[in-house]
Order: C-alpha cells, then sequence, then structure tokens
C-alpha cells in the first residue's frame, strides 16, 4: 500500500507540515465541507481540500486521516500550521487544480493494486 | 482496567470557541484508551463527540459534555445553554442547517451533524426547550458484538 510520502514524491507535492509520512493511504476523499468529511471519510484516507483554516486538522486527526493535501496553490493559515505540528498532522500543498491531482492520484493507486 | 466500576467526568465547552474545536473530543478519545475501550468504540464516540462539540461551538452560549464509563456502556451525556430546537425531526433531517453562512464558508452547518451522531452511536437521544437548550444522550453499548 501507498505511503504519504511515497505519494509526496510521485504527484510531486510540497511538504509544509510534514507528520509521519509513512502513513499508509487507502483512498482519498475530495471535499471543503467538513460536516461531509465528518460522516464519510474513512480512516488513513488522503484528504484533498481547498479549506485552509484549523479545523481541517481537528477533523483530520478525530477522523484518522493520514495527510491533507490543499490545492490549487492554497496554503495553510498560520493557526491551521501550528496545529498541524502540534497533533503531527501532514499538510501538503500543490498549485494544480484538484482533477489533475485526483486524476493522477487514482492512477497511481489503481497501478498499485 | 483500572479497578472500578464506573468512571465519570466533565468537559466544558465555550460557543464561538472554533480555535479549541475538537480538544473536548479529544481528551475524550485518551480518557476512553485510558480505561480500555474497543478500538472501533473509541473511534466512534470521539467522532460523535466532536459533532457534537461543534453544534455547541456554533449555535450555543456555552455547554458541558459528561462521560461515564462502566462495563456496560459509555455515555456521553451533551447539554448546551443554546437556542433550543423548535422542530427536532426537522433537525435530525440530513441537509437541514440554521447555522449562519460565515460557519458554512468553514465548511461546518451542512446539517450533517446530528444524523452522524446518530449513526455512530448505539443508542441516541434527543431533548430541546426553545430558548433554553439542548441535550443529546449518546450510548455505545460495549456488551454489543460488532456486526
Amino acid at each position: 500500500m501507498l505511503t504519504v510520502g511515497a505519494i509526496a514524491e510521485k504527484l510531486g507535492l510540497n511538504i509544509v507540515v510534514k507528520g509521519d509520512i509513512s502513513q499508509i493511504v487507502s483512498g482519498c476523499y475530495i471535499s471543503d465541507l467538513l460536516s461531509d468529511v465528518m460522516a464519510h471519510s474513512n480512516e488513513h484516507n488522503l484528504w484533498i481540500t481547498l479549506q485552509t483554516h484549523p479545523n481541517t486538522v481537528a477533523v483530520a486527526v478525530v477522523k484518522g486521516i493520514s495527510a491533507l493535501l490543499l490545492t490549487n496553490g492554497r496554503n495553510p493559515e498560520p493557526g491551521t500550521i501550528r496545529k498541524a505540528e502540534a497533533e503531527k498532522v501532514t499538510i501538503m500543498v500543490s498549485p494544480e487544480p484538484t482533477f489533475e491531482l485526483a486524476g493522477r492520484l487514482y492512477q497511481i493507486m489503481k497501478s498499485e493494486e | 482496567m483500572p479497578g472500578t466500576d464506573s468512571h465519570e467526568g466533565n468537559f466544558y465547552l465555550m460557543g464561538g470557541d472554533f480555535s479549541n474545536a475538537g480538544s473536548v473530543s479529544s481528551e475524550l478519545k485518551s480518557t476512553l484508551i485510558k480505561f480500555g475501550i474497543e478500538q472501533s468504540i473509541v473511534r466512534r464516540a470521539a467522532i460523535a463527540a466532536f459533532e457534537a462539540e461543534m453544534n455547541i461551538i456554533i449555535h450555543a452560549v456555552a455547554g458541558t459534555l459528561h462521560y461515564q464509563i462502566t462495563d456496560e456502556s459509555v455515555m456521553i451525556t451533551v447539554t448546551d445553554m443554546g437556542p433550543g430546537i423548535a422542530n427536532i425531526p426537522l433537525a435530525m433531517q440530513a441537509g437541514y442547517s440554521t447555522a449562519p453562512d460565515w460557519v458554512r464558508e468553514m465548511g461546518w452547518g451542512a446539517g450533517m451533524g446530528l444524523p452522524n451522531i446518530s449513526k455512530q452511536s448505539d443508542i441516541f437521544n434527543i431533548d430541546s426547550v426553545v430558548g433554553e437548550g439542548t441535550t443529546l444522550e449518546i450510548i455505545f453499548d460495549l456488551k454489543k458484538k460488532e456486526m
């Protein structure tokens, strides 16, 4: 199974906060609705979002999300970075749009199966 | 497991305190782990507690989360000083929310909180008085066999 670190390398992601990047990624959930992520994401998912505020880290912790990926050139707020460092949650960023990243991630994950 | 039949405690929550969102459910999670509660129940309880925590932060002035751990169950009682809910069946409907726009922009207030609490728990009771507040009773059965 792919790790956060392997996905960061294959997709050329910039790691802003480095938590445990040896964590496995079992799948991916894409949503900007935190309520939706709370209800439907699974443990060890990679979470792709445009949300940059600190509550994303709290959601990631309670849901056991392996890493956050902010797309379209978005960067986490300073408070988000502090919280992620404290909770050891990995946050990655990319200038690419969600669709392109998700498409490439899908191919990578399918080829690993 | 520590040798007592029952353990209980309280956490306090402030309305509007978005920067500490998740801290109470996180502490509850640590407590449940310390008492040897099974991992899948810990996860469900933490998710339910987080949703209840968010509801207080979004809607209420303040509230408390009380937990009681026995051999039989984990019972979480969340009581708030909030606006109360006039129509509980409507509030339980997925997608119904009274959250303000700025809260929705953060990705909250999608009307999924109460249904998610209900989904995660084994027993869920809700009681509310308009103008006074809302009480949630969220119970996890420790004797039930996992499906």
